[in-house]
């Protein structure tokens, strides 16, 4: 039986689009009775990206971090897709569309993703080579271009996305200014308070600000590139300028064949987001509804959901969209909700100014003073999350409402929406359209924490900031569900490894006999006994084979090697930055011929020497010791390697010395002991040949300085690394890592990775910039001595291990017989030795030779 | 029983390493020795240094530890825990290591191995 197939195009590969794409493919997959084969034309020469963090293509994020999906991806889909394919001609009743290259495509039905351009006011000379507009990562690539020929900069345009573009000037280096037509900024989100006050703000960050300034005329410039007149008389003179004046939805196409169009543009849909026409949808900025073109991606998702619905008959409908907003505009925050500017009939007004702080909110309720319409923050946005839910929701206010806004005085506590008081249906997370419901759900589905709810729902992982609601919801509902949130590291300890950290730290204990005697019973087991050397390490950084923890270090650590599966050991030695001399390259070719070890180069740019017996490893260590090396940690839970490109010393594209970096950052923080290994990248210019985005700190040379990066991971479960922080000089870049590192160390779980830590971190990556850049819990300081002792007290334990008879002793197969253990069978495959296989042993035993009987290496026909 | 038995001596007494051990070779088997102090006691173990799910001879590298009141050795390759009285895995009921009769007789170290 073969199934029903509905073709399907979609014209345009934005943000919407590509959601519409992943929704349609997502039903194809739940419902095989109908094949959907989906068609993607794309004006554009890259598929969708994100363009709401289009801005950080300035801080350092390329268009490929900035990607929403690849070729590979739509491929695996089974999405047919066409780049540079620009649709001219649509045939309404022989159901097909043609593109510019005159290809044709079928279709049963149709779907318009044309987005919007932006709006180029109607001025004499805005025509000429420096006069710009911010849409697409190719304009993104002409600012650069622009701009490095370029002193100062001028964006025409004081709303949402002309303060984002005049940030990205910022970044690129220019004297900034915004020119607005009306008396202020973001006049459509914020009041004239507020606007005010954003005016302030942002003048302070050293963005010139010009308001009710009509531009007429652009002409040449006597200091600078161009003159632009204005209607008053005035004139400013600029080297760019950037064109953010407004967006209008890309109908064109739709208006040519007789689409309905709304009389100002935009393709009128309905609820389904079905056009004029059956069989022809429009979804995102090109779509009009309701008379009311949205600009955000939320309600263009929703349109995509509605109009996959609808072709899969499903009955999700769009019904209007909630425009309130919430962004930090160079690191200014500002929130908008609903009814803004008060202009409901009856609606009044609270307002809380605190210049000094730079702070202005506002409430906008009804006449009854029962409901609230709306809200404007600047300067301070904490409040947003509950005032949002009080308006989305139409939750009664309490009786005092300006106490929602008011800065919490005395004991009073300040008054917050507990999540109880949500209904079911309350938007969480209006990125990915997750309710109360649907977290509940999620509980329900078997996620028993924050991490998991994250993942399972997609809640807070577009924009993030309902990320302190998330954690308020997930706890209320971990506290009704009777789930103790059990922290016991094992049965041994009644605490968290954060707990017994403290204890340690606090209470000087020195050994985990100690430790265990006075906080725990038993004797320890796996789980307990290396998280407390490793706290022991962290606190103590004492010889992780003194007498007090040999016992409690896994084999790994014991051993100080990676037991691999057959009992042998790897020797790893360090590698800093991966720069190693020829004459180290002969020194560890020699003893893995001398002891015929296996050796690979691995990912994090060392030479590993597999198959060292454990008698073995005292020699070699002491020859490559001779030779200069030292440990490379690979046993522990510390600092592995840090990765690095070549830099600007070889490099026709570095714009810093990323080797120098990387060595000096592998030798301050090797030997520090972590909750779990610790891995760095740097890398010498934004083209990222290092992968610093997947490590747990990654630095990027800029032209000023190093972007850092931090709590990435590759693995099992990747994780682009958080911009931390950007443009820092080598002192600062140091001091933030101390921060960030001891701080892991002293809060994280027992083998939480720094990502999954950050993901856990109550208040997020926001709360850590706090901690480590503004110092807000005044531990800074503190943080940085305790790792100058780690780097202070540093040893190679492999020298202080050759080099005492009694550590040397542990190092024996047996401690009555110098013989080896003859279980270790290998064999010989491309050249070199592997552990032989189970089947190879049997065989060996039937061929009368018994494993027990074989030598070293063997060869197997 | 013990009094038959063939006691050999293995090593000196300071061999051993607290809560810790160490493997002896005796008539071609692999002995894993462990010497693990107690509420202040020492009490000494033996059992086979094989590791039959890791398939290694390896028993004598692993951590001590206890679960409930039975004081066992963790496997250092995949972690199933052997309890140092019995031999019985804990993880798998199936898997059970051989026990050995050791003793402390002066400063020498001694195992009875059939």
């Amino acid at each position: 039986m073969s199934a029903n197939t509905v073709n399907i195009v979609v014209v345009g590969n934005g943000m919407v689009g590509h959601h519409f794409v992943e929704q349609i493919t997502n039903h194809g997959k739940t419902d095989p009775s109908i094949i959907y084969k989906v068609t993607v034309l794309s004006a554009e020469p890259r598929l969708a990206y994100d363009r709401v963090h289009l801005s950080e293509y300035f801080s350092g994020k390329t268009a490929d971090d900035l990607a929403l999906t690849t070729p590979a991806q739509y491929e695996a889909l089974g999405v047919d897709f066409h780049l540079d394919a620009a649709v001219v001609d649509i045939d309404k009743l022989g159901k097909f569309v043609k593109t510019k290259s005159g290809q044709v495509f079928a279709y049963d039905k149709l779907i318009m993703a044309t987005g919007s351009y932006p709006f180029v006011p109607p001025i004499e000379g805005n025509d000429q080579p420096h006069c710009l507009v911010y849409r697409t990562i190719e304009d993104l690539e002409d600012i650069s271009a622009s701009a490095k020929v370029s002193k100062t900069g001028v964006v025409v345009g004081g709303g949402l996305l002309g303060l984002e573009a005049a940030n990205a000037l910022r970044e690129a280096g220019l004297e900034t200014h915004v020119v607005e037509f009306a008396p202020q900024l973001m006049a459509v989100q914020v009041d004239t308070g507020g606007g005010r006050l954003l005016k302030d703000k942002i003048e302070a960050l050293g963005v010139q600000v010009h308001t009710q300034k009509a531009t007429q005329r652009i002409e040449a410039g006597q200091t600078s590139r161009y003159r632009m007149c204005f209607a008053d008389g005035d004139f400013l003179e600029t080297d760019m300028i950037l064109f953010s004046a407004g967006i209008r939805p890309q109908d064109t196409l739709a208006r040519q064949y007789e689409i309905k169009i709304g009389e100002r543009g935009g393709i009128v849909v309905d609820n389904h987001c079905l056009t004029s026409e059956p069989d022809i949808y429009a979804i995102g900025e090109c779509a009009l509804w309701n008379n009311f073109i949205f600009g955000l991606v939320a309600p263009g998702y929703t349109m995509a959901r509605a109009a996959a619905s609808h072709i899969t008959g499903g009955d999700v409908e769009f019904l209007g969209a909630d425009m309130s907003t919430k962004l930090k505009l160079m690191g200014v925050e500002v929130g908008s909700i609903g009814d803004a500017h008060a202009r409901i009939p009856g609606a009044q007004t609270y307002i809380y100014e605190n210049q000094p702080d730079g702070v202005y909110k506002k409430m906008v309720v009804n006449h009854e003073q029962s409901v609230l319409l709306g809200a404007v923050l600047v300067g301070d946005t904490g409040d947003y999350d509950t005032l949002l839910q009080y308006a989305l929701n139409g939750i009664d206010l309490p009786e005092h409402p300006e106490s929602l806004i008011l800065p919490a005085s005395g004991d009073a506590p300040a008054v917050g929406l507990g999540a109880d008081a949500l209904p079911e249906t309350a938007t969480i997370c209006s990125c990915h359209n997750v309710s109360k419901g649907d977290i509940i759900a999620a509980f329900d589905g078997g996620a028993c924490d924050l991490a998991s709810v994250k993942s399972c729902t997609k809640a807070s992982t577009g924009c993030g900031g309902c990320s302190a609601l998330l954690k308020t919801v997930v706890d209320s509902e971990l506290g009704k569900r009777g789930v103790e949130v059990k922290k016991d590291i094992c049965e041994h300890f009644a605490y968290s490894r954060q707990e017994l950290y403290h204890m340690v730290k606090v209470g000087k204990i020195q050994s985990f006999d100690e430790l265990i005697e006075k906080h725990g019973h038993g004797l320890g087991c796996e789980i307990c006994k290396p998280a407390v050397g490793s706290i022991m390490a962290s606190v103590w950084n004492d010889f992780v084979l003194e007498k007090p923890h040999v016992a409690l270090q896994d084999t790994n650590d014991t051993y100080l090697g990676n037991m691999q599966k057959n009992g042998t050991y790897s020797v790893v030695p360090r590698i800093a930055g991966g720069e190693i001399t020829p004459d180290k390259l002969i020194v560890l070719g020699q003893v893995a011929k001398k002891y015929n070890l296996y050796t690979k180069v691995t990912g994090g740019q060392r030479i590993d020497l597999f198959g060292a017996r454990v008698e073995q490893l005292p020699p070699i260590w002491e020859a490559l010791i001779a030779a200069g090396f030292e440990t490379g940690h690979a046993y522990a839970k510390s600092l592995r390697t840090v990765k690095s490109c070549v830099g600007n010393t070889w490099c026709r594209y570095g714009v810093q010395d990323s080797v120098g970096q990387a060595i000096d950052l592998e030798n301050r923080y090797k030997g520090l002991r972590a909750p779990h290994k610790i891995k760095f990248g740097v890398s010498g210019c934004t083209r990222e040949c290092a992968e610093a985005q997947s490590k747990d700190i990654g630095v990027i040379a800029t032209e000023n300085g190093w972007n850092l990066y931090v709590c990435g991971n590759g693995g099992m479960k990747p994780r682009h690394a958080d911009l931390f922080a950007t443009d820092l000089d080598d002192a600062t870049l140091v001091k933030y890592i101390d921060r960030v590192l001891m701080f892991y160390v002293a809060t994280a779980d027992r083998l939480q990775r720094t990502s999954v830590w950050l993901e856990n971190l109550e208040g997020g990556l926001g709360y850590l910039q706090d901690v480590v850049i503004n110092d807000s819990l005044g531990l800074g300081e503190e943080l940085e001595q305790q790792m100058q002792h780690i780097k202070d007290t540093y040893q190679c334990e492999w020298k202080t291990a050759i080099e005492d008879e009694s550590s040397r002793k542990r190092f024996r197969q047996f401690v009555n017989s110098e013989e080896s253990d003859k279980n270790v069978v290998f064999v010989q495959e491309r050249a070199q030795i592997r552990p032989a296989t189970e089947a190879e042993l049997e065989t060996l035993a039937k061929s009368g030779k018994g494993t027990e009987q074989i030598i070293d290496v063997v060869e197997l026909a | 029983m013990s009094t038959e038995q063939n006691w050999t001596d293995i090593c000196h007494f300071n061999d051993l390493v607290d809560n810790s051990g160490v493997c002896a070779l005796v008539k071609e088997q692999q002995v894993a020795i462990f010497k693990v102090l107690e509420k202040g006691q020492a009490h000494f173990y033996a059992i086979s240094n094989w590791d039959p799910i890791g398939k290694a001879n390896v028993l004598y590298r692993g951590l001590i530890g206890s679960v409930a009141d039975k004081t066992v050795i963790i496997s250092p390759l995949y972690k199933q825990r052997y309890c140092l009285t019995s031999g019985e895995c804990l993880d798998d009921e199936a898997r059970k290591v051989s026990v050995y009769d050791v003793r402390v007789e002066g400063d020498k170290v001694q195992l009875a191995v059939a």
